[in-house]
């Protein structure tokens, strides 16, 4: 993020609502442009408050970003604004690429995407002519039913304008959750082990089988989004989750509370009471971030350290030492290898855990707890304890070799507007709250602040459906409905409206629909179908 | 290339283009301010930093003068004692005298030098209140402009760390005065109540609602840590009295996001202390009854009643139900959801279990939500 804040001279935002949803880092950005002159350019089919900051603002219609980024590789194009050397030198199947870009000159992108072609020509010339370029993006590229390939699109842009493994440059992900990186590190997935060692990886398999003597499964489990519909199937009987709410941040929430209420066992590890708990069978009081210790990785892969402030509260226990006990009541049943170097689960500390960590994921090797105690942070890959972190990936060389061009068309949302629902709902989070609400609606200052959901609603529309002032709307989609206050705010352009989840009595995820990417199984939260009426 | 100065009569070498303060700061002068911070555009406006410049007319601010060939600069002579010394009496002119029930008291960097000058309020001033104390409704953010020395720390901070300019400075001499927006409330003046001009304001004329009488500097003890929100992943010191956190404050060293904070890491931490906090594990009556699940969800029902148990009870139980589900359909009959909130010990734990203990890859979290 520093190499961004310091070294960008050029700054594109797409699906990134920067300063609500990463507001330190969107800060930052904003004295980017401030203090240094960078050129910002943000697309989103809302004016977002970053907007303010911009040179240019390309109001894409929501699920349109392929066309928009091959419409603008077309003019990088045209006009030789492409970094050849690092096309030759660094990437291949640069001609498969250029067949596909070159069926969206601006006219039909224009068409497409509902941006003047003025628009497009000024943003190709600044992507094209000033280096390096920051992309910066988050949810809204990747919540669609082509959130891959959107992903991939970006990947192109940024190889075309030679603009990877600089510092300044670069594909800048934001991640979520606090922890999500980590959890993704640490083997929290359906497909791979820590450090995305692939279950389907022979080897990878083997070393985890000896290091945790026992047997493994060789096949790719399941995915959130598919686990939850998977109860109905009769492949799901019993669920743990730990500090998760599918109930409140899944999508089509009415089928997720469905689901949940015919799966034969629920055990719950939680803060509080959530919409999930309902359903649950056995809750366990885990902590809050306060009462443990351990690490958590940050966005650009900063590993840090989480020091325990105060006792857990009540009869509350760490989460780690939670699972341990579970584990160790279960772990009679299995047939273990008992010289294995870490099949058993008596650990003292958080610490002991890192250490095992350190010997099994690559990436973690030199991340100890000595080591991060100065408050400094490791950036992985960090191979060994005298290494000091990276920085940066991909210099001089992608973790595949080369990169690879991908030819990618553009695909219309799976649910589009049409007579009966006629508007197009997106959704996300506000400053205020934080994704279910589960911590930001148990705080005092901040329900003074943001006491209830509302849906933002562009003033035409309002003068059309007669909305005036502080009045509820309810929005509909072939899912469900809610009904909410009516934000009126040119924010959304006419026929889109914005919904948020923070609030079970009117979250928008009773409408969202459980569609997902073919490939990473993210649900298309940002194009919705709905209509609005005035209650 | 260097220059050559006399500092406080030694003959020394420095690098062009720095002020003096900052020489000062290297050759560990303390040269005491007030509006000066170093992560702002210094303005030079307290003239607490005041020092002599041989053959110059005034006294110069050290933070906005820089250094030139064959300059002589005394930092602690009579004269700009004198100056600091009549400057403070000044701010403290006009500044409340309730240093006994101010929350800044122990880190107040008025309160620091008017001890260090040894200043007493002049009998000659003290014009009181002539604000409302606190003034604002932002939940978050306490405003007493009887305290306020009109650094504009708190302009600056608004403007050029957050870039949000809420603040700023209204009306002219004797009624100078800080305010937000066109003198209107800070949420009005599209304040995102991130609290970085509380962090920097150098008095109590800023401070947080939410430890407001809840602890001084010297009671408190501070522990870094990460937030909990966002994937940024800023620093910042829980501050604890007794055993119970009463605030968040900066911790100028974090790496990621130095001094600044949002709404969320800096004001929203108090679910810790809900009262809705599960406090003790709570399985369903019909599992103490050994009794099969009801078919369907009913909260009216005695046997999906809420029971409070112990640890090893609720263990036992889950445990048991894991391993029947396990034997009666298959590993794969089990998922895990896993916590994008949790540490990386624990989600390498929850890997752990799912893949080794329960012989299952059906483990995955909320990163795609």
């Amino acid at each position: 993020m520093q190499d961004v804040f310091q070294g960008a001279q050029a700054m594109f935002i797409i699906g990134s609502n920067t300063t609500e949803q990463h507001p330190v880092f969107g800060t930052m950005l904003r004295r980017a442009v401030k203090n240094r002159n960078v050129k910002l350019i943000v697309a989103d089919p809302r004016k977002i408050d970053m907007v303010d900051f911009a040179c240019l603002h390309l109001q894409q219609k929501p699920g349109t970003d392929i066309a928009l980024l091959n419409g603008l590789m077309y003019l990088i194009l045209e006009n030789g604004w492409h970094d050849q050397v690092f096309i030759e030198s660094r990437t291949e199947d640069f001609d498969e690429f250029k067949i596909v870009v070159k069926q969206y000159p601006p006219e039909k992108v224009s068409k497409i995407t509902g941006i003047p072609v003025k628009q497009l020509y000024q943003a190709a010339e600044i992507m094209g002519t000033i280096k390096p370029m920051a992309i910066i993006w988050a949810m809204g590229i990747t919540q669609h039913i082509v959130g891959v390939r959107n992903v991939m699109t970006l990947a192109n842009l940024q190889m075309l304008t030679g603009n990877m493994g600089i510092p300044g440059g670069g594909v800048n992900p934001l991640r979520g959750q606090n922890n999500v990186q980590g959890a993704c590190d640490m083997g929290g997935l359906p497909n791979v082990y820590p450090a995305y060692q692939s279950v389907t990886n022979e080897e990878a398999r083997r070393k985890f089988e000896s290091a945790w003597g026992a047997s493994l499964d060789n096949k790719v489990g399941l995915t959130a989004t598919e686990m939850i519909p998977g109860i109905l199937e009769d492949k799901i009987h019993a669920l743990y989750i730990l500090g998760e709410d599918p109930a409140m941040s899944d999508p089509d929430s009415a089928h997720v509370r469905h689901c949940l209420e015919k799966v034969d066992f629920l055990v719950l590890q939680e803060l509080f009471p959530s919409e999930t708990s309902r359903y649950a069978d056995v809750l366990l009081p885990g902590v809050s971030f306060a009462e443990k210790d351990g690490t958590f990785t940050n966005t650009e892969r900063r590993v840090q350290k989480l020091n325990k402030v105060i006792e857990p509260l009540g009869e509350a226990k760490p989460d780690w030492e939670i699972i341990k006990e579970l584990a160790m009541r279960l772990l009679s049943r299995q047939i273990l290898t008992p010289d294995s170097p870490y099949a058993g689960w008596d650990y003292e500390n958080t610490e002991e855990i890192m250490v095992e960590i350190n010997s099994l994921t690559p990436s973690y090797a030199g991340i100890t707890y000595a080591r991060l105690q100065n408050g400094e942070g490791l950036q992985w890959p960090c191979p060994n304890t005298d290494h000091p972190g990276t920085r940066i990936l991909h210099i001089g060389k992608f973790a595949r070799g080369v990169g690879k061009f991908a030819p990618i068309d553009h695909i219309p949302p799976a649910e589009s507007p049409d007579d009966e629902y006629p508007w197009v709902m997106s959704t996300g989070r506000v400053l205020y709250h934080w994704h279910g609400g589960q911590m930001t609606r148990r705080s005092e200052g901040i329900m003074k602040v943001y006491g209830s959901a509302l849906i933002e609603v562009n003033p035409d529309d309002a003068n059309r459906l007669g909305l005036n002032g502080k009045q509820f709307v309810r929005v509909t989609s072939r899912r469900g409905s809610i009904q909410a206050e009516a934000l009126i705010t040119d924010r959304v352009p006419p026929g889109m409206v914005y919904a948020n989840f923070h609030f079970p009595e009117a979250s928008a995820n009773e409408l969202t629909q459980a569609v997902l990417d073919p490939i990473a199984k993210i649900p298309e939260y940002k194009v919705t179908a709905v209509k609005v009426e005035i209650v | 290339m260097t220059i050559n100065i006399t500092f406080n009569g030694k003959a020394i070498q420095v690098e062009p283009g720095q002020t003096i303060l900052q020489v000062a700061r290297q050759n560990e002068v303390n040269i005491p301010t007030l509006c000066y911070h170093k992560d702002l555009s210094p303005t030079g406006n307290c003239r607490m930093c005041v020092v002599e410049v041989k053959n110059w007319r005034f006294l110069q601010a050290a933070c906005v003068t820089q250094v030139t060939d064959g300059m002589e600069i005394e930092t602690h002579n009579e004269k700009v004692t004198k100056s600091r010394k009549l400057s403070l009496q000044l701010m403290l002119a006009n500044h409340p005298q309730d240093c006994l029930t101010c929350e800044a008291s122990g880190e107040c960097e008025l309160q620091d030098l008017a001890y260090e000058y040894k200043i007493e309020a002049p009998g000659w001033g003290t014009k009181g209140t002539r604000y409302t104390v606190d003034s604002d409704p932002n939940p978050f953010i306490r405003v007493d402009m009887n305290r306020c020395i009109l650094c504009r720390r708190c302009v600056q901070a608004c403007a050029e760390i957050q870039v949000r300019n809420v603040w700023g400075v209204a009306r002219r001499g004797i009624d100078e005065q800080i305010v937000a927006g066109a003198d209107t409330t800070m949420l009005e003046a599209h304040c995102e109540s991130c609290g970085q001009c509380v962090a920097y304001c150098p008095t109590g004329a800023l401070s947080n609602k939410m430890s407001y009488g809840k602890g001084r500097r010297h009671q408190i003890k501070k522990v870094p840590t990460i937030c909990t929100y966002c994937g940024v992943g800023c620093q910042f010191d829980f501050n604890v009295k007794n055993g119970r956190i009463i605030g968040v404050s900066s911790n100028p060293n974090s790496p990621v996001n130095g001094m600044a904070l949002c709404v969320k890491g800096r004001y929203g931490w108090d679910f810790i202390y809900h009262p809705d906090r599960l406090k003790k594990p709570m399985v369903r009556q019909y599992l103490l009854d050994g009794k099969t699940k009801p078919t369907h969800y009913d909260p009216k029902c005695p046997d999906w009643g809420w029971v409070e148990t112990d640890w090893e009870k609720a263990l036992d139980i889950t445990a048991k139900k894991l391993g029947q589900t396990i034997d009666s359909h298959g590993p794969n009959s089990v998922g895990v959801f896993t916590s994008a909130k949790c540490t990386n010990e624990e989600n390498y734990l929850m890997n752990k279990f799912s893949r080794q203990v329960i012989g299952t890859n059906n483990i995955d979290h909320c990163a795609r939500l």
